[in-house]
């Protein structure tokens, strides 16, 4: 892993080592080993497609693995800030990770762009804004769908970790807001479980009108099918966490029909010319596909395509005010982000301000239903 | 909670259970016979449901060992540890003046992975059907067990029980390690072996319900068998009760270790490929199930089979029912109730200093 590492990082430092000082310094930390590396490999794969330069200016990546440890991460967080004294530091796309890096990117004055929806506390996230859509404007979106659908009572099953706690409370604050249906029933499961029976008869036995389950990737289909398997008819709705192919690889034909709420980036082709993200995804796609082969296109890669968009808006921004590789250019790189305004990326449509590091407005989120083994996109959800 | 969902979560307790106790009784083996706490006993599970998930659907696409072919890289694995087990034997017996002798143990320790690598080599396994690849999987992770044994356990045979538990979280963590690299971070899942299902008034009752059962059953009837009618159950048993007095009657602890290391490989395995239809299995799933079959061992004291299958159908219900009532606890429950069992356990059996 050290050796895979080091290695990476000499071949970026050689190949870049020749740049000029006024080039624009990006460190990006991932996760390119141990578990979480699927969350960090694609996204080294469309950095290798990044432009040469940016608004005029010669781009120069640092590319660090922080191998899924939250103490890693750190550790590259403070190198980019105190030796190569990057204008962007970028990353990690495993929450805890961009958790933990935020305090040492904040400290020095950088602006920090995650690829993953960090909830920081209250007044933490001045210098940090995230790429992904957070769970409340997802929730809005689920909720929008199960009023059109005319859901009266929703069951909640989701992870015992962060990301099912925030799922559960983005979607009863947005639901009390909206008018939407109440959670009846709460269940939770573990990612390791190998069975949810209980929680499984405890919904069915509740008998909400739809279910909701919050887990991630692969882990989402061992609880969908205990639903299925306990004889459970309603709706069942997904997270744009479990938007991948494996829910259908694992799933089968137990998540036939299952709603799946998910960002544009992935089915371009079959988003309404309305939907104001459909050339930008489309862009996306056929770059990534054209490298990496058919059906290659995931979510992660879409974050650093989007990543370039916002680059490309702020830097000539930030550029009149200060000199590239100075404290002013950092402080100016984040007032020109916060104040970019609506900006179109591959995963929707953001506009950043002072209160809101989030950003996605409710254009975003599109609804998916799983047929024939496919995604196929709902009409009403838009 | 009215008795047909009573039912219906005894049910699936008992078949969660049965799994434990196949994990508990190898557990309870391994201890009795070279006192170690065996913690990576999970990892045989997760390798053997992984390895058959290799050999139906093809390695990971885009994993590092898609590249050099279709083969599954516990395979590679078996091979490599063969290979420096076989090396450190010989170079032994070399010295010993035995050149002889080294290549004949160093012949019999690589008979079979060469013969499994030349026979995957040769015939494409991911064409063949279930049954063959079942035994190939089987043949594959089973032995792993004595190699193991082999490499970490067998110098250190006469250290102390914390010594050889260290070693075990250090074996753990190297075998996760090494599922992360072969079967990727993503969950898979295998095809039913029996698609059956049969209605027993509300109850649900799958065939792979009933092959767990089934199997499990008939491996601890085997396990009696051995331990009580053939001359190498009994030599493991004498080991387990006194391993002086076992030694010097001729039998041979590292012999001993190997064979009891064999068995809990196997009984990994097996329930690896038991669980892999059922559930979604993880490269480090088996942690959590290989933990509860410890929970069921320590049940009965590390001592007894009977005990040790008894508390695991124990552990298997305590977790169904607390995944019902209060499922965010539901780990917290099934680990909190080993506290009283040793409570118990130490005021009725007060401590004693080990040998």
């Amino acid at each position: 892993m050290t050796l895979s590492k080091s290695l990476l990082t000499a071949a970026f430092a050689l190949g870049l080592s020749g740049a000029a000082l006024a080039d624009i310094t990006v460190g990006i930390s991932l996760p390119l080993t141990g578990p979480a590396n699927g969350l960090g490999i694609p996204m080294q794969n469309y950095i290798k497609l990044w432009p040469e330069s940016v608004a005029g200016e010669k781009l120069k990546v640092i590319l660090l693995d922080d191998a899924s440890d939250p103490t890693r991460a750190v550790q590259n967080a403070r190198k980019f800030v105190t030796e190569d004294k990057v204008d962007v530091v970028m990353g990690s796309s495993v929450t805890v990770n961009a958790v933990a890096m935020a305090e040492t990117v904040a400290e020095s004055g950088t602006v920090q762009l995650m690829f993953s929806p960090a909830a920081l506390q209250a007044g933490k996230d001045h210098w940090a804004f995230r790429l992904p859509q957070g769970n409340a404007v997802m929730a809005h979106a689920v909720i929008e769908h199960m009023k059109k659908q005319g859901v009266k009572s929703v069951g909640f099953l989701g992870y015992t970790d962060a990301y099912g706690e925030t799922w559960l409370n983005d979607f009863k604050s947005q639901s009390a807001a909206l008018g939407g249906p109440p959670i009846t029933a709460v269940e939770r499961f573990a990612r390791p479980d190998t069975s949810v029976t209980g929680q499984a008869l405890k919904l069915v036995q509740a008998n909400p009108d739809a279910i909701l389950v919050v887990a991630s990737g692969s882990g989402a289909a061992m609880p969908h099918k205990g639903l299925i398997e306990r004889g459970y008819k309603g709706k069942i709705y997904q997270t744009h966490a479990a938007a991948t192919r494996d829910l259908m690889r694992i799933g089968g034909k137990d998540v036939e029909g299952a709603f799946v709420v998910s960002g544009p980036a992935l089915v371009p082709e079959q988003l309404p010319d309305a939907h104001p993200s459909k050339k930008v995804a489309q862009d996306f796609v056929n770059k990534y596909e054209k490298a990496y082969g058919a059906g290659s296109r995931n979510q992660f890669a879409g974050h650093a395509y989007d990543a370039i968009i916002v680059l490309e808006k702020v830097i000539p921004v930030a550029k009149a005010k200060a000199k590239p590789g100075t404290p002013e250019f950092r402080a100016a790189l984040r007032d020109a982000i916060e104040n970019m305004g609506r900006t179109v990326l591959c995963h929707g449509v953001l506009t950043y301000s002072k209160d809101n590091h989030w950003g996605f407005t409710t254009e975003t989120p599109v609804m998916l239903k799983v047929v024939n083994g496919d995604w196929k996109i709902e009409p009403s959800a838009m | 909670m009215d008795p047909t969902i009573a039912a219906i979560l005894t049910l699936d307790g008992v078949g969660n259970g049965a799994i434990y106790a196949l994990l508990a009784l190898a557990t309870v083996l391994l201890f009795a016979v070279t006192r170690v706490i065996f913690i990576p006993q999970g990892e045989f599970v997760a390798f053997g449901a992984l390895t058959f998930a290799m050999l139906q659907q093809g390695n990971p696409v885009g994993s590092l060992w898609q590249r050099y072919g279709d083969l599954p890289g516990t395979l590679w694995l078996l091979a490599l540890t063969a290979l420096i087990a076989a090396g450190i034997d010989a170079t032994r017996t070399w010295r010993l003046g035995q050149p002889r002798r080294a290549w004949r143990e160093a012949l019999t320790t690589l008979a079979l992975p060469t013969a499994l690598v030349v026979l995957c080599v040769l015939s494409h396994p991911r064409s063949w059907p279930m049954l063959a690849q079942l035994l190939l999987t089987l043949a594959i992770v089973t032995p792993l067990g004595p190699l193991v044994y082999r490499l970490a356990y067998q110098r250190l045979a006469d250290a102390s029980v914390l010594v050889l538990l260290i070693v075990s979280v250090g074996v753990h963590f190297a075998l996760t390690g090494l599922g992360l690299l072969f079967f990727g971070a993503e969950a898979f899942r295998n095809p039913p072996f029996w698609d059956a299902r049969f209605s027993l008034g509300p109850l649900t009752l799958t065939g792979q319900s009933i092959i767990i059962f089934g199997s499990s059953a008939a491996l601890i009837v085997l396990l009696w068998l051995f331990f009580e009618r053939t001359l190498r159950g009994k030599a493991l048993r004498a080991t387990a009760v006194n391993r002086t007095g076992a030694r010097l009657m001729g039998i041979s602890p590292a012999t001993a270790g190997r064979l009891s290391f064999t068995m809990a490989a196997f009984m990994g395995a097996l329930s690896g490929l038991l669980i892999g239809p059922s559930t979604s299995v993880y490269y480090d799933s088996g942690f959590l199930i290989g933990l509860k079959g410890f929970v069921a061992a320590v049940f009965a004291g590390l001592a007894s089979y009977p005990l040790a299958a008894v508390g695991a159908l124990g552990v298997g219900i305590i977790e169904s029912f607390a995944s019902f009532s209060a499922s965010a606890f539901k780990e917290v429950i099934v680990f909190t109730t080993i506290l009283p069992v040793l409570l118990w356990r130490s005021l009725r059996d007060p401590h004693r200093e080990e040998e």
